[in-house]
């Protein structure tokens, strides 16, 4: 077994960044999505730790847009994890499989399989299973899968008992299977012969291919899955995450007066008297929440104040924002960097720009330029 | 020696006061915490003069007799409820009571309609009254807007003796700013001009054989005096301009809760139970936390429970109601025995007169728009509802004593 785990070690990564983050506005007009605080880690965070615990020490990360600000917060925060972290720029953006013919060299450096995943992706990351299940049916690729309740939204996975894949089939009207690409994949490096320096799709372009020549296999994922890349599934998402710490390592969750249910809250942050702070609620280092404040279901990112007696339900509250006395937010109100919602006013479904002082309630679901 | 009579209509009328008459007869619906008509007592017992205040209303004298024996106590004034056998109109019951005015032979009377609220000038309209031997009757008028103007009465005068010489009650067309408040004084004498009306009345009704009016002694003090008296040198109007609004509708309620605060803030007691911004009436029997924050425009009544980190703000609590931990009450009612739970929120639509418009009123918007929609207006919470934890509770009108589960928004709760 020894043996096995020292040539997991020599296993690259490729994180599929790319673009703008735009289902994630507000908050991505101020830091790039993967830089976003996810339960108080970046979201890229939380998949780089995943793999340094597979034994990756070498991360690629294909980006084609503000990569200036990943490379300055990320470098010294995963030097830490003994990894190292090399960027692969794109000129124009190259879809799911281009950036893996950009980043040919680097991935092609030894026959070694690697793994590739979208950035949006939280979940019980498998990627020590993955490796071993790839290893095993010997072929080219194994992508993950995962069970999701309405898999007409998404493209679903058909396979053999075994693993093997017989087909895709895109948002399918009438039920075939409830297994839905999870996002993330391990590729041996022969399969960069199959893609091109362009734009390109791997679900369209390339796995397609790869099911038809026999050499793509399925691993069921175990455990929760989430593509947190807009607010609700973002906060949907926490609830699981939490729910799944709870199950792991309780520790980690806050534990004291006026807490209902999975809480996360930074050392640094100070709560107030009389508060009922949960379920599913998420709190950012130097964030103040005032006496008599109510959260649930909500993130509270770095910095922000809760003002007292406020009530919080289904929100994202975006760094140094301050939410007033008496505040009534919910139904997925995003508010982006430093928003000020003034003393009494009721939110429902607001997504605010950054630097935006609001001081007239928001009754109906509504962007505030 | 003068009297007064306030007209108080009965409980068929005022019913876009609802719900919150449901449960208080609209004249005794406290308005900065002592009920509507209390404000006109209040008015009349000022005047030394004034020996005798005569409530006239086709309410049941039971409902009245606890009012009349505080008022009683309270004011050293003689005061009685006429209750009228049925709704006889404006000008009906009084006539109808007419001996009982007359009584005592005062120099003349105020006649104060019930639905109105003022800083009510009685001691100048009695002086403008008495420099004009010939007047019969005295209305105070106000302006308002020209597109307003037209659901009044309205009144065109004579600009140098102030005489009225047209009047007409809600035109279709327009014409004039100068509206009638409701507010009046009037001779003894008026009684002659109210006989003969009578009298008019009488022969249609027999003419008829009974078939042309629901009864034969109704009578309007608008249709039947006051547009008879128009142009003969008897009718008169005292333009004022202090403030001065009808309740018609609930919404109303709130602004008329502001003005009367404000002119009543030597009624307010200075020790104060938590943060207050004023004008605010809070009962001495309320049981407020000191981390509340109550004000501007406020009324709390007696036995109300307001708990730690309440913000209530343009609302009227009625007796006994509770407010929980937390929670906002802005733009509301909250009636008796009411509650709200912690984390609530129970807001309104402030339904004012346009502050941009000089002499612009109530607008006493129809519960309903043309397309059938509620129109926004405050939140009114009827006797004895509760409103749950965390809930949100928007432009709605709960009526009595509904326990509800869930938000509300836009809706009348049955």
């Amino acid at each position: 077994m020894c043996g096995s785990d020292k040539k997991l070690g020599e296993i690259r990564a490729l994180i599929l960044v790319g673009g703008y983050g735009t289902r994630l506005r507000p908050l991505t007009l101020s830091r790039p999505k993967p830089l976003v605080e996810f339960a108080n880690k970046p979201i890229l965070l939380h998949q780089i730790e995943a793999l340094v615990e597979a034994g990756v020490t070498q991360v690629i990360l294909a980006v084609s847009y503000r990569a200036d600000d990943m490379e300055r917060e990320l470098t010294e925060e995963v030097s830490k994890l003994g990894v190292s972290l090399t960027f692969s720029h794109e000129n124009e953006p190259l879809g799911t499989a281009g950036p893996l013919a950009l980043a040919r060299e680097l991935l092609s450096a030894s026959p070694e399989p690697f793994f590739v995943l979208n950035s949006d992706v939280i979940c019980d990351f498998p990627f020590k299973e993955l490796a071993k299940f790839h290893r095993n049916h010997g072929k080219e690729g194994t992508i993950v899968v995962t069970k999701v309740e309405e898999p007409s939204k998404y493209g679903v996975v058909l396979y053999k008992e075994d693993g093997q894949i017989d087909s895709f089939i895109e948002k399918p009207q009438e039920f075939i299977s409830n297994k839905i690409n999870a996002g993330m994949y391990i590729l041996n490096p022969s399969v960069l012969s199959r893609i091109e320096l362009r734009p390109m799709s791997i679900e369209k372009e390339v796995f397609p291919f790869m099911a038809t020549d026999g050499q793509l296999f399925a691993m069921e994922l175990q455990g929760f899955w989430m593509d947190v890349g807009q607010p609700k599934d973002f906060l949907t998402g926490m609830c699981l995450y939490l729910t799944s710490l709870r199950q792991k390592n309780s520790k980690q969750l806050y534990d004291g007066t006026g807490v209902v249910g999975n809480v996360l809250i930074d050392p640094t942050a100070t709560i107030g008297k009389g508060c009922r702070i949960g379920p599913n609620v998420t709190i950012g280092p130097d964030v103040v929440i005032e006496d008599g404040a109510c959260i649930k279901r909500s993130t509270i990112l770095r910095g922000a104040c809760v003002r007292q007696h406020a009530w919080l339900d289904g929100c994202i509250v975006g760094w140094r924002s301050v939410v007033g006395r008496w505040v009534r937010m919910e139904n997925c109100t995003v508010l982006g960097e430093d928003v000020i919602v003034k003393d009494e006013l009721y939110v429902n479904g607001g997504q605010v720009l950054p630097h935006k002082s609001i001081a007239m309630s928001v009754p109906e679901p509504q962007i505030i330029m | 020696m003068l009297k007064a009579v306030i007209l108080i209509g009965g409980p068929q009328k005022g019913t876009r006061f609802r719900p919150l008459s449901l449960d208080t007869p609209k004249p005794l619906f406290p308005i900065a915490g002592i009920p509507l008509i209390q404000h006109h007592v209040e008015a009349c017992a000022k005047l030394e003069a004034c020996k005798e205040i005569l409530i006239i209303g086709a309410y049941t004298t039971n409902t009245m007799a606890q009012f009349v024996s505080d008022m009683q106590k309270e004011y050293h004034v003689i005061i009685r409820y006429l209750q009228e056998f049925t709704p006889l109109g404006t000008g009906g019951g009084l006539y109808h009571f007419r001996d009982q005015v007359r009584a005592g032979n005062p120099s003349a009377f105020f006649l104060l309609n019930g639905d109105v609220c003022a800083d009510f000038p009685l001691k100048e309209l009695w002086h403008f009254h008495e420099e004009r031997t010939n007047a019969l009757v005295t209305i105070m008028g106000t302006e308002a807007t020209r597109q307003q103007s037209v659901h009044y009465g309205c009144m065109v005068r004579e600009p140098a003796t102030k005489s009225v010489t047209h009047y007409v009650e809600k035109p279709n067309s327009y014409v004039s700013t100068l509206i009638n408040c409701g507010v009046y004084v009037c001779s003894l004498q008026v009684f002659q001009t109210m006989a003969e009306s009578f009298q008019r009345k009488q022969d249609v009704f027999y003419s008829g054989n009974g078939q042309t009016s629901p009864d034969s002694g109704y009578m309007s003090f608008e249709q039947d005096v006051l547009m008879q008296l128009a142009g003969t040198n008897k009718l008169y109007a005292m333009q004022v301009t202090t403030w001065w609004s009808q309740v018609k509708t609930a919404g109303s309620a709130i602004y008329a809760n502001r003005h009367y605060l404000e002119l009543h803030r030597d009624r307010v007691s200075k020790e104060t139970p938590c943060t207050i911004l004023p004008d605010v009436f809070v009962h001495p029997t309320a049981n407020v936390d000191s981390t509340a924050v109550i004000g501007p425009n406020v009324s709390i009544g007696a036995g109300v429970t307001i708990k730690a980190g309440v913000r209530i703000k343009e609302s009227i609590v009625l007796n006994n109601a509770t407010v929980n931990e937390h929670a906002l009450v802005m733009y509301s009612v909250v009636g008796q025995e009411a509650s709200v739970g912690e984390w609530s929120r129970v807001e309104g639509t402030p339904s004012d007169p346009d502050p941009n418009k000089p002499f612009a009123k109530m607008d006493n918007t129809p519960l309903f728009n043309t397309d059938g929609r509620l129109n926004p207006s405050i939140t009114i919470l009827g006797a004895g509802v509760v409103v749950p934890a965390e809930t949100i509770l928007l432009n709605s009108i709960v009526l009595p004593h509904k326990h509800l589960t869930r938000s509300f928004k836009h809706e009348i709760i049955l």
